[in-house]
């Protein structure tokens, strides 16, 4: 059994939810993030098989294997998608020094309608400068409905982030998020470890919800992202509907915006 | 004799009023003078499209407007408000 302690609280979760990620700055010890270094380097993280269970893919005395057997890096796994999540697949991504050209934008996987979601971790286990990329992801891009790289046409949007940090930094993002990978102009190889898992339980309050009526969250629900434009309240509507999914309350409602919809009065009055 | 190449800018805006502000934006460029990329600005080329055509720049291409289609009502995808511009330069030959 998880320690309390370890586990995402609501408002975490209320950010996931509007941003499709969630980012834990030098989360991983620097000896560790040295370690899987190596073993990106030289090529020595094994594949496991899409739909094993997690902790059977890697063994506890491996370095990638050790990370995601840390407590915090657990927790939040135990927050998302529950205990004993599969193993969908994972990936070392590299850019070679001097690559000057980004990836294009994209999702994984193809169109994905389900309110169930899949995680996916983004792991940097050595420092990321901007020059050196790292990773970029759109916040709030994850409700959007595209086949992988229907979206490579665009090049930027207004609060596009690229992941700009420390080594031992890990994002865990929503299934959906649109991200790319960014040139590398240093002369060092650039790594990014990710991991995708899937939920073998009903995703439902797997967090911490001591907070769950905590009066920030609706405003967090509500929050913009400059990119939406005038969808922006189509966005907030995609949320409230993920919040009553994961919450199990589905008259949960933010700023009147879908009370005001499911507003069918059916009774009928009487002459005078 | 100069060599004209079209430069073609992609400006997606907040809504259909080609007054409002620029929410992304890409850029193609055929005189192989730069290389843009994903990522490559945080700041608009233009704040508008109105902008844009008031530095040369053609508007070739509207979003045209669909009514959503049942069931998509609340559904979210492409950036919806893409105007398509273009602009010829001269290349040395």
């Amino acid at each position: 059994m998880i320690d309390k302690k370890y586990l995402l609280d609501s408002k975490q979760i209320a950010n996931f939810v509007a941003d499709g990620y969630l980012r834990f700055d030098q989360l991983v010890p620097q000896e560790l993030n040295e370690a899987v270094h190596a073993e990106m380097d030289d090529h020595r993280i094994g594949r496991g098989t899409a739909g094993a269970p997690l902790s059977e893919v890697w063994s506890e005395s491996s370095p990638i294997g050790t990370v995601f057997r840390l407590p915090e890096i657990q927790g939040i796994i135990h927050s998302l998608v529950g205990p004993e999540p599969l193993y969908d697949h994972h990936a070392v991504h590299i850019v070679n020094a001097g690559n000057e050209k980004g990836q294009i934008w994209h999702a994984d996987a193809i169109i994905d309608t389900r309110l169930h979601f899949d995680i996916q971790f983004f792991y940097f286990a050595h420092d990321t400068p901007r020059e050196m990329g790292g990773t970029m992801i759109l916040p709030g891009s994850h409700y959007r409905r595209i086949c992988e790289t229907d979206i490579a046409r665009y090049q930027n949007f207004l609060e596009q982030m690229p992941v700009v940090c420390k080594a031992g930094t890990i994002l865990v993002v929503h299934h959906g998020i649109w991200h790319c990978a960014q040139p590398n102009l240093t002369d060092r190889t650039r790594y990014m470890f990710k991991l995708r898992l899937n939920p073998t339980v009903r995703q439902m309050c797997l967090w911490n919800i001591d907070d769950i009526d905590d009066p920030s969250i609706p405003g967090i629900l509500s929050k913009n992202h400059k990119w939406y434009g005038n969808d922006v309240r189509l966005e907030i509507v995609n949320r409230i509907k993920f919040w009553r999914f994961l919450v199990g309350d589905d008259k949960f409602d933010v700023g009147y915006w879908m009370g005001r919809l499911e507003n069918l009065p059916e009774n009928v009055l009487r002459a005078a | 004799m100069p060599q004209l190449r079209q430069k073609i800018l992609v400006l997606y805006l907040h809504t259909p009023d080609l007054n409002s502000n620029v929410v992304a934006w890409s850029m193609y460029d055929g005189t192989g003078n730069t290389n843009p990329t994903t990522g490559d600005s945080d700041k608009p080329p233009y704040n508008t499209v109105v902008e844009a055509m008031q530095h040369g720049w053609r508007v070739v291409q509207f979003p045209q407007q669909f009514p959503a289609y049942p069931g998509m009502e609340y559904h979210t995808s492409y950036l919806r408000f893409e105007y398509i511009l273009e602009k010829m330069e001269e290349i040395d030959d």
